[in-house]
């Protein structure tokens, strides 16, 4: 080993438990038939190109980056929709907060009508949302943000498949290896276990992991109701027995 | 009952869906005034130091079809061999340098595409040099974990011959999946996701 002096943040991660993720090839979710990888994947030790990866600075942050409701809007003006803060923490597989990682979140809006030309549902758009939002996590791991309560939404996958309320998250940690995107559900939704996408996880316990939880104790009065969201990202491997004794 | 680990699941991955462009590139997908640009359309600058390249190539489906809804995440070392990162630890990378792009694929043709330097070569953690490369990261509609490969470059015949990743590849006839063809300072490489070309997608 060439990093003798390797700080503890630095090292392997965790392996993926590739069970607990959804399979590639999930044909209840029709078009993950022709996208899934047939052949095993390749596995190996993390070298430097997965245990390094990019870091985002606060600069990048505009002052309505993490507020969906008056990001898009016009002067004045705010989004139509349930108002709802959704926070929590951005953690590893040790249980240790992750600080200064970016999450970008992306949604529909109330109605379930996301903002892209290639969209078609009935639904309206709102002229007031656009539906992206961004933010780094603090030193205790910890982010925030508010938007309006996404709709369902119709998709051409059954005859009649729906999605249930979600938000999407993209999720950067350290290390390139730790890229993650995954969907926030919402506490008692019960399009939850009827949605194809939903089911590529066969596990329900990871459903769970998903499904962010009705936070009354930081709900605001007379304002917005909340949801707590944690998201776990790989761990980095202890090195005790390996050739420094540094963060264990 | 043994006392309980202290470990957490990782949350579990899903699609990026098909609206991933309104949360990693709005500006691409019409929605603009939100951000001022998208995160990773510019890895270089005047200063930067290296040979100018490009990178392009499609991601192809079990049906032939190019995405045209996939977005393309790359991260790659600079001209020395160092990364732009904290965890970066052998010394300072390129400041002109991000290391990593993001590009939505073109969403008529299909084609993704980074304006970058070739990178230099990195070790191993035996102390090898690694073949010069490119870490890919593959999300869309359909895929429900990003898929994770790597980009090699054709005229490193010889770094790439001996390199630690390569040479785990047990059916030779699939290197080559990895290795993007050289036109001038053009690189190409399309990326199959399923069939008799199938790319190498990495557990990592």
């Amino acid at each position: 080993m060439s990093d003798t002096n390797t700080p503890p943040e630095t090292g392997p991660f965790l392996a993926r438990d590739r069970l607990w993720h959804p399979q590639a090839f999930t044909p209840g979710y029709k078009t993950s038939v022709l996208r899934s990888p047939q052949r095993a994947l390749l596995s190996f030790n993390n070298t430097l190109s997965e245990m390094t990866g990019p870091v985002f600075g606060h600069s990048i942050l505009g002052e309505l980056d993490n507020d969906l409701i008056h990001n898009f809007a016009k002067p004045g003006e705010s989004a139509i929709g349930p108002r709802i803060i959704v926070h929590g923490r951005v953690l590893d597989e040790r249980a240790r907060p992750v600080p200064g990682v970016l999450i970008e979140f992306w949604q529909a809006n109330a109605g379930g009508r996301y903002r892209h030309k290639k969209e078609g549902y009935v639904a309206a758009l709102d002229p007031n949302f656009g539906g992206c939002g961004r933010a780094i996590s603090a030193a205790d791991g910890s982010y925030s943000f508010r938007t309006v309560k996404p709709g369902p939404y119709p998709w051409p996958n059954g005859v009649n498949d729906w999605r249930p309320a979600h938000i999407h998250y993209s999720i950067f940690g350290s290390g390139f290896a730790q890229r993650l995107i995954t969907q926030m559900y919402f506490e008692g939704d019960p399009l939850i276990p009827l949605c194809p996408i939903v089911k590529t996880i066969k596990d329900p316990a990871a459903i769970e992991q998903l499904t962010a939880a009705l936070d009354m104790s930081m709900t605001i009065p007379m304002d917005a109701t909340a949801y707590k969201f944690d998201i776990v990202l790989r761990g980095r491997r202890s090195t005790l027995f390996e050739n420094r004794l540094e963060g264990n | 009952m043994p006392q309980k680990l202290d470990t957490l699941k990782e949350s579990p991955s899903q699609t990026a869906g098909p609206y991933v462009h309104i949360g990693m590139t709005p500006n691409f997908c019409g929605i603009a005034g939100v951000y001022p640009v998208d995160l990773g359309t510019t890895m270089v600058n005047a200063k930067t130091i290296g040979e100018r390249i490009t990178i392009s190539g499609r991601v192809i489906d079990g049906g032939g079809e190019p995405l045209r809804d996939c977005v393309v995440e790359m991260w790659q070392a600079d001209a020395a061999g160092l990364y732009p990162s904290p965890s970066e630890t052998r010394g300072a990378a390129d400041p002109n340098f991000t290391g990593w792009g993001r590009c939505p694929a073109d969403g008529v043709t299909g084609i993704y595409r980074f304006d970058t330097i070739k990178p230099g070569r990195v070790p191993f953690p035996d102390g090898r040099l690694q073949a010069p490369h490119i870490s890919l990261w593959i999300v869309a509609r359909g895929i429900n974990l990003g898929l994770s490969t790597r980009l090699y470059f054709a005229d490193e015949a010889e770094a790439n011959a001996a390199d630690p990743i390569l040479n785990r590849i047990e059916h030779r006839s699939r290197v080559p999946t990895l290795i993007a063809a050289r036109d001038g300072n053009a690189y190409n490489l399309d990326i199959h996701l399923q069939g008799p070309n199938e790319t190498v997608f990495f557990d990592i």
